[in-house]
């Protein structure tokens, strides 16, 4: 039997080694050598990409990336929330509900990203009917923006903070609703003394699970933010293409890594496990 | 209360599928412009008449169906595996690759193509898109695939063994057919996260290997063209046909 399951693991074993962590380990390294002339790395070892980072032009950009992440994430928490709690009361039509939440996330991110742009450009459908309608005359500039961006990475994860509040929500015995009640409590005192206290788990894993993809946004800051909105992971592609500075682009990279792995550690002291 | 939380329920459910809602009626209009003109297919037409769009769709499917395929056979053997006895380090790596920001598998991929090209003279092509798009959907079809084995009667596979049936065969014709609905479930979710890739596609394809992301990502920062609504609610539709499937599947 060992053997077989030795065979069973051995492909999966071969391609995370090859294609995850030796990967990771290469960066690991560029990221202390030194820019080549041609791009590329040569020698010597040095610690100077690290130091970039944390020179204020690209500090202002890690602040930046922060900024936004936490913005979105207390937003699709505070979106989410409200939603997880009206699945979990909806009795027998709860897996329908939450099939609809899951259903446009597994479809396409990149078409939901571009479906905004279609609504939010110039002459986009937004923009269109208030002008047809003699509200404004010049369109507003409601792409390319900041805003633009965390509206984006609010609809992008926002199933992200419901799936785990709604597991905690699911586990939450009725009768504790109940008796809030029975003892005097108010529809709005029991959701924020009980329900939120009690599934606290759900709402650190929701924050956690929705932090570290928007930290690393690339995609929707390039489409919906147009170039102007620098984030970290648009700081990482441009080093490892049109800049070439890749030792730059890795230590960017690892920093990001061991922001999430930080991020991922201090949740798992939080009874989070069963819920990720 | 309650009916406050309904009425919410109806505009956040409304928030998630409008926008979508909203491309798909854009798709079937006739004018270029954001102003409605009755319906026609012209774009639709103008999309499969758009050889740029045909050949990255192309590409798309055949990276998409071998990566499905491999990713599939490879992470439901590992997803056996890790069932029979754990494995802290192929777990934790597995973890690894879901947590990881997709920018940085991107880039770490490309530094190592580029590396390994050093030694094997090989460039970037439709091989390296497809290998990384096994690397990150492995740990998809482990995660769908184990929660399918943990509802599985290992008692089954024991009374396999006791009626003298290899461990290979009562791997083969006792526990994979039970856990079929979870492999196929696995697979149609591989092949919709292979399909819709393009942060780490981009970075890891050659100048012969656009996929369709790549094209509507282009076509999307310069500018709306009508012909992106158009494939752009084929892919929603297709895809999330694919999902309700998966849906069923798991459930079943």
């Amino acid at each position: 039997m060992r053997r077989l399951r030795l065979l069973f693991l051995a492909p999966a074993g071969i391609i995370s080694l090859a294609l995850l962590i030796a990967p990771l380990a290469i960066i690991g390294g560029y990221s202390v050598l030194t820019r080549g002339a041609y791009g590329g790395v040569e020698r010597p070892w040095t610690w100077e990409s690290y130091r970039l980072l944390l020179n204020p032009l690209y500090g202002e950009i890690l602040f930046r990336s922060f900024w936004i992440a936490i913005v979105s994430t207390g937003l699709c928490l505070l979106l989410g929330f409200p939603l997880a709690l009206f699945i979990a009361q909806s009795g027998p039509r709860k897996s329908l509900y939450l099939n609809l939440v899951m259903l446009p996330f597994w479809t396409s991110f990149l078409v939901r990203t571009y479906a905004w742009m279609f609504l939010l450009r110039d002459t986009g459908l937004i923009n269109t009917a208030l002008q047809s309608l003699g509200l404004i005359r010049q369109p507003l500039p409601l792409l390319y923006n900041d805003g633009a961006v965390i509206l984006g990475l609010v609809y992008g994860y926002l199933p992200f903070t419901i799936l785990p509040i709604y597991a905690a929500l699911e586990r939450l015995e009725p009768c504790l609703l109940e008796a809030a009640a029975d003892l005097g409590a108010g529809p709005w005192s029991t959701v924020a003394r009980i329900a939120i206290p009690l599934s606290a788990p759900g709402i650190w894993a929701g924050a956690v699970l929705v932090f570290i993809p928007t930290l690393g946004t690339y995609l929707t800051s390039d489409l919906l933010g147009g170039g102007k909105t620098v984030l970290i992971g648009n700081l990482v592609q441009n080093q490892f293409t049109t800049a070439r500075d890749w030792p730059f682009g890795s230590a960017a990279s690892i920093a990001l890594m061991a922001i999430v792995l930080l991020l991922l550690m201090a949740l798992r002291s939080r009874g989070t496990q069963d819920l990720l | 209360m309650k009916r406050a939380l309904a009425l919410y329920a109806a505009c956040a459910y409304a928030f998630l599928h409008a926008p979508l809602l909203i491309l798909a009626v854009f798709s079937v209009n006739a004018s270029r412009f954001t102003i409605w003109q009755g319906l026609s297919l012209h774009w639709y037409r103008a999309a499969f008449a758009d050889v740029q769009l045909t050949s990255a769709a192309a590409n798309s499917l055949l990276i998409a169906v071998i990566a499905t395929l491999l990713s599939t056979v490879i992470g439901t053997l590992c997803a056996y595996g890790l069932w029979k006895r754990g494995s802290t380090w192929l777990a934790g790596s597995l973890y690894l690759s879901l947590v990881t920001p997709e920018i940085v598998t991107g880039v770490s991929l490309l530094a190592f193509f580029q590396w390994s090209f050093r030694y094997l003279h090989m460039q970037l092509g439709l091989h390296t898109v497809i290998l990384a798009h096994v690397a990150f959907s492995i740990a998809y079809v482990v995660v769908v695939v184990i929660a399918r084995l943990r509802m599985f009667d290992p008692t089954l596979e024991e009374a396999a063994l006791d009626l003298g049936a290899t461990e290979w065969q009562a791997f083969g014709r006792v526990t994979l057919p039970s856990i079929f609905p979870g492999v196929a479930a696995a697979a149609l979710l591989a092949f919709t996260v292979s399909f819709d890739d393009y942060v780490i596609t981009s970075l890891v394809a050659g100048v012969d290997s656009q996929t369709l992301p790549m094209v509507i990502y282009a076509m999307a920062r310069r500018g709306i063209s009508p012909e992106v609504n158009a494939i752009s609610t084929l892919i929603v539709v297709g895809l999330g046909a694919l999902i309700l499937v998966s849906e069923r599947l798991r459930e079943a």
